[in-house]
């Protein structure tokens, strides 16, 4: 069985191997396009100074962490549904990565947090939400290193995960909710009047620099993750094989 | 005998025996009543014996306690029959599995549950809660608690293979929780304060309640049978 599913990732680790070079590349070019544009383009704002700048790279964080949720509920659905071996890979290659970004935009939201609201956190409906959001990456992550099988563990957590993006929308909601009751009116609206384009294209950019930067640490990590599974493959066949030469020495 | 066996006879059957196992010796129902007394005798303690604060806290202190009780509760709910191999019959049984999850849920949290809201009057006292508020404490839980039972069955179910899935459970339970313990907690809170009625926090933890029953047997009926193969 393990041999028949190696087939379909071979190709993908000969199709990933000759475009990974190239999405990193655009990686870099974007980063640069981005960073310069944060720093001698995009202006300082009149109150808060050169810590708007914080912003080029939390809001990009916050949207990643989101989009690798969509991801691996995607990629649980072809888990559970088509049984795909490489969809299982590609969730667990993404919750680190998910989490590390989700963990960056709740650092850097907190560093602007200490200049603009005197503290370095409130419990403010989006802060919370993410929270709850690194939470869950992190109680995956720890669901996929508590069960030993790869393929249980894949499919426990892609029951979880759907789990998750359906009760997401209900967490968020009911925090929004909480939040309203507790604080009003006090939250710093980030889009007050309509963005400037000075500001609004070194966003887009730094989002694009983003979403390549995942997907090229998503396609290493589903790289490292095949060959991981390959590696345990011939260890488990190695064993086997062992054990099957040592049994009748020890019968004689 | 020998033909089909009518859906009332095995479910009633499945119940009786699921609630039996969980109130009698060895089956652990009542610790839970003893925790949520811990609990609360520990908070005046940490946040001082102040009855004014108290009772402004107590309806989130009793849900707190309630939330927790059930959690700690939650690993008897699928570990004991797996241990002696029960499980894998009711697995093999024929019987809709969601179905089988549900009444399992219903009767361990009316072996769990169940007395948890009825101990959370008394103590109400405690904490000095007005009757009012008692009785909407009382009210929340007894609709809220079965959610948090049938949202933390997929994390017993998820959790079952595990010789150690107890910490992990309570994990990976909690965010799914939160809902439910604001819309219990605001609606408590909206009747002893009223400045935002009763009836619509209220609604929403029913809702909650029943999205429960829907999405947390068909999630743990679908963990129970990847574990099993």
């Amino acid at each position: 069985m393990a041999i028949a599913d190696l087939a379909n990732p071979t190709r993908f680790m000969a199709l990933s191997g000759r475009l990974l070079p190239w999405l990193g590349i655009a990686c870099a070019l974007a980063f640069a396009a981005g960073l310069y544009m944060t720093f001698f383009v995009a202006p300082d704002d009149y109150q808060q100074g050169a810590t708007v700048k914080i912003m080029f790279l939390h809001v990009p964080a916050a949207w990643l962490a989101m989009m690798c949720y969509s991801v691996m509920a995607v990629s649980a659905l072809g888990t559970l549904i088509w049984k795909h071996p490489l969809a299982d890979v590609s969730a667990r290659a993404a919750a680190p990565i998910g989490a590390a970004f989700t963990f960056l935009s709740l650092i850097t939201g907190s560093l602007w947090g200490k200049p603009m609201w005197g503290t370095y956190w409130v419990w403010d409906a989006r802060l919370t939400s993410v929270l709850v959001l690194f939470i869950m990456y992190l109680g995956l992550i720890a669901l996929w290193r508590t069960v030993e099988d790869p393929i249980r563990a894949g499919k426990a957590t892609a029951v979880l995960t759907l789990v998750g993006a359906i009760n997401l929308p209900i967490i968020k909601f009911s925090v929004d909710w909480w939040n309203t009751l507790h604080q009003p009116a006090s939250v710093v609206r980030l889009d007050g009047p309509a963005i400037h384009p000075t500001i609004l294209w070194p966003l887009l950019v730094m989002a694009l620099a983003f979403t390549l930067l995942f997907f090229t640490l998503h396609m290493m990590a589903m790289r490292n993750e095949v060959l991981r599974r390959r590696l345990r493959t011939l260890q488990l066949g190695a064993a086997s094989a062992r054990t099957a030469t040592a049994r009748p020495q020890a019968a004689e | 005998m020998s033909g089909p066996t009518p859906a009332g006879t095995w479910v009633g059957a499945l119940f009786a025996r699921e609630l039996r196992l969980s109130v009698r010796v060895g089956g652990g129902a009542l610790i839970g009543v003893l925790f949520f007394l811990a609990v609360i005798t520990v908070i005046p303690f940490g946040v001082g014996p102040d009855l004014n604060l108290l009772a402004r806290i107590g309806p989130a202190v009793l849900w707190i306690g309630a939330l927790l009780a059930t959690l700690l509760g939650l690993d008897r709910l699928f570990q004991a029959d797996r241990d002696d191999g029960s499980l894998d019959l009711m697995l093999m049984a024929g019987r809709p599995l969601e179905l089988v999850v549900l009444v399992k849920c219903l009767a361990h949290w009316a072996g769990t549950g169940l007395p948890l809201v009825i101990a959370a009057p008394v103590l109400a006292i405690f904490l000095n809660l007005e009757p009012l508020a008692t009785g909407a404490v009382t009210l929340t839980l007894a609709v809220g608690t079965p959610a948090l039972t049938l949202i933390g069955a997929i994390g017993a179910a998820l959790t079952v293979s595990l010789r150690r899935g107890g910490l992990l459970l309570a994990v990976l339970v909690i965010p799914f929780s939160i809902p439910v313990l604001i819309f219990g907690v605001s609606a408590a809170d909206a009747a002893i304060t009223d400045p935002t009625p009763f009836l619509t926090p209220f609604l929403f933890l029913c809702a909650l309640t029943l999205v429960a029953s829907v999405v947390g047997p068909f999630a743990a009926a679908m963990a129970l049978r990847f574990s099993s193969d």
